[in-house]
């Protein structure tokens, strides 16, 4: 999503009573309470930095799932609902889903034997310090500037939903993680999480049952949709044979390829920020069943993002348009669509708990991001470069004072991209430019035992310099999009999905050549590491109802049924 | 050590009966002018009902002390 700084302020959608502000308060009261209850419990780096390692797996799945599942996220993806139709669903479905299984089943027992306690720690222990220290700085850098453009954006938002001052939206959002993630550590950031996952799907369950029960049913809202727009917005496949048969301006290889294959492998597998979840599971098979449960969910987020979305074409008695447009003539953006339906079923009480969720939504984004950021900078910067012999407690002080130093970065990221709006593209660009080329370097280390430490090291970073050039060619000259997405059809999703798998590919290439130069890696020292010299511990004395290959098999008969059925 | 299906609990049942109050108020006080599409469906008194019986379930099978 995307909220440039040039948005201005016409009216606000939405009005609150006072039963929603109380509602709003006791949200805040209760995150705070959740912090302050927790603060014995975080007093080893264990306890602040992994949460005990002794989350279920439904904690660690919904925490998970919920990382990803804030409010710039749902009112985006409702958005692209509103401008594509029923296609933005991939984001949901093959976007995600082959991810989650993935990481359930082939990557999560390396991570968790592994005992690292990050990502960039699992590219030490295989590759080396250089591959740590590239992978490190980069995500620390990333994920507290993106914290700071999220803060940013979401404050707009409320600016433009609720008429609140932004700098109220900023300072109190931000001091509210920054005293619960300091006191509890990753466990009460991974409680909030699971809070927040409960109250998006309370505050915005009844959007779809209500706009559907006004449109007469979903036979009737996808032939108002195809009167309004065309045939295309309700199918999910069916338009994607070419770039221009489609509102997205994509064809199947892109999605396939782009965004299943590369970015949501990417995303779901190597971001620290969801990943880290994961490693706070109490066992193996919890681990395993984590991002399984997450995936289980995921598959149904479409129900309270995409549908209100497709109801806003249908209901909606306006027509939104771009940012751009809504910026200079004052009408509601795409992006808007949800507050809109928020504000078109909820009366009092509902719409507090409407709001509520969007700014649990970000607030736990924001927890996540610190949590993260925090446990990266102690562990893989502070810890092996700049003081690495002091006391378990001392890391436990430094993550804390990161806490506050992260949120403070991310505050002054905030008020920088108020001034200059131009930099949150910039930085929300930076971002996908190292995703896809680390997944090149993690799957490849844990599935081919020849990889070596130079190949890993240089795979990463042809991969992400080849993602940063065809980011700027395209920036200089619009044009090139053509060459990257092979299509003088291509809109901008193609682009990042191209360009994802192209740096995908280079980073595979030039780690596979690379390595094939260099010494191999004797094999005692990838045990644990590796597939094919890592005993994987056993799941086989459980039920078959609770092997994560069971309900992974579950998941994806939905996965494919669901997909077929939206053809 | 509180369960987090306990905190769940409490921010349902908490948020349900503020929601299925303010729905109850607004049945017996009607607006002049309903300020929402469906407003005779009284979305917020069975909403609300809705999660304060989850929210209270919740609270009731991981409340702090009982074997779960």
């Amino acid at each position: 999503m995307t909220i440039t700084g040039a948005t201005y302020v016409t009216t606000r959608l939405v009005h609150l009573s006072p039963v929603d502000v109380v509602i709003v308060v006791f949200y805040f009261a209760l995150v705070l309470s959740i912090g302050w209850y927790l603060r014995g419990r975080a007093n080893t780096g264990e306890d602040f930095f992994m949460a005990g390692r002794e989350m279920t797996a439904w904690v660690a799945g919904l925490s998970f799932l919920s990382a990803n599942l804030g409010a710039l996220e749902l009112m985006g993806w409702a958005g692209s609902a509103y401008q594509y139709g029923i296609m933005a669903t991939h984001a949901y479905w093959i976007g995600a889903i082959p991810a989650m299984l993935f990481l359930a089943l082939v990557m999560m027992p390396f991570y968790y034997i592994s005992k690292t306690h990050s990502v960039p720690g699992y590219l030490k222990l295989r590759f080396g310090e250089p591959s740590r220290a590239l992978s490190a700085i980069s995500f620390a850098l990333m994920t507290v500037l993106m914290s700071g453009v999220n803060m940013f954006a979401m404050a707009k938002v409320m600016q433009i939903v609720l008429g609140w001052d932004i700098n109220f939206s900023i300072w109190v959002s931000s001091v509210t993680v920054a005293i619960y993630v300091t006191l509890g550590g990753l466990r009460s950031a991974i409680f909030n999480e699971v809070l927040q996952f409960f109250l998006i799907w309370a505050g915005a369950l009844l959007i779809p049952i209500l706009g559907l029960y006004e449109a007469g049913g979903w036979t009737n809202l996808k032939l108002q949709i195809v009167q309004r727009t065309s045939e295309q917005y309700v199918h999910v496949w069916s338009g994607l044979g070419s770039f221009s048969n489609n509102p997205m301006g994509i064809n199947w290889a892109g999605i396939v390829f782009g965004l299943g294959a590369v970015i949501s492998m990417g995303y779901w597998t190597t971001d620290f920020l969801v990943v880290q979840r994961i490693l706070a599971a109490k066992d193996i098979r919890s681990a395993e069943m984590a991002p399984i449960i997450g995936a289980g969910f995921k598959m149904l987020v479409p129900i309270i993002v995409i549908l209100p979305g497709l109801l806003g074409l249908a209901v909606l008695p306006e027509k939104l348009v771009p940012e751009s447009v809504a910026a200079a003539t004052g009408a509601h953006s795409y992006n808007d669509v949800l507050p809109l339906m928020l504000a078109r079923y909820c009366g009092p009480g509902l719409l507090g708990l409407g709001v509520t969720a969007l700014i649990a939504g970000f607030m736990s984004g924001m927890a996540g991001n610190v949590s993260a950021f925090t446990t990266v900078w102690t562990y893989d910067i502070y810890r092996p470069f700049i003081n690495s012999k002091s006391s378990d407690h001392h890391y436990v002080n430094m993550g804390r004072w990161t806490t506050v130093i992260g949120v403070l970065i991310s505050v002054g990221t905030a008020y920088l991209v108020m001034q200059f709006a131009s930099i949150m593209d910039y930085v929300q660009a930076l971002f996908s430019f190292f995703i896809a080329p680390l997944f090149g370097t993690v799957v490849l280390g844990m599935l081919w035992k020849r990889t070596t430490g130079p190949g890993g090291f240089w795979g990463l970073l042809c991969g992400t310099i080849s993602s940063i050039s065809m980011w700027a060619w395209v920036k200089v000259d619009p044009s090139a999009l053509r060459y990257v997405a092979l299509s003088p059809h291509a809109k901008g999703l193609a682009q990042d999905y191209y360009q994802a798998l192209w740096s995908f590919i280079v980073c595979v290439i030039v780690t596979v050549v690379v390595s094939l130069g260099t010494k191999p890696v004797p094999d005692g020292e990838l045990i644990g590491l590796v597939y094919g010299l890592t005993e994987v511990p056993s799941v086989e004395d459980v039920p078959l109802y609770q092997k994560p290959l069971f309900w992974a098999g579950v998941v994806t008969v939905f996965f494919v049924a669901l997909n077929i059925i939206f053809w | 050590m509180i369960s987090i299906w306990f905190f769940i609990g409490i921010s349902l049942s908490v948020n349900g009966a503020l929601i299925l109050a303010a729905g109850i108020y607004e049945w017996v006080n009607p607006p002049v002018s309903p300020g929402v599409q469906l407003y005779y469906l009284h979305a917020n008194v069975w909403w609300g009902a809705v999660l304060l019986v989850i929210g209270a379930l919740y609270c009731f099978r991981f409340a702090p002390g009982r074997r779960t």
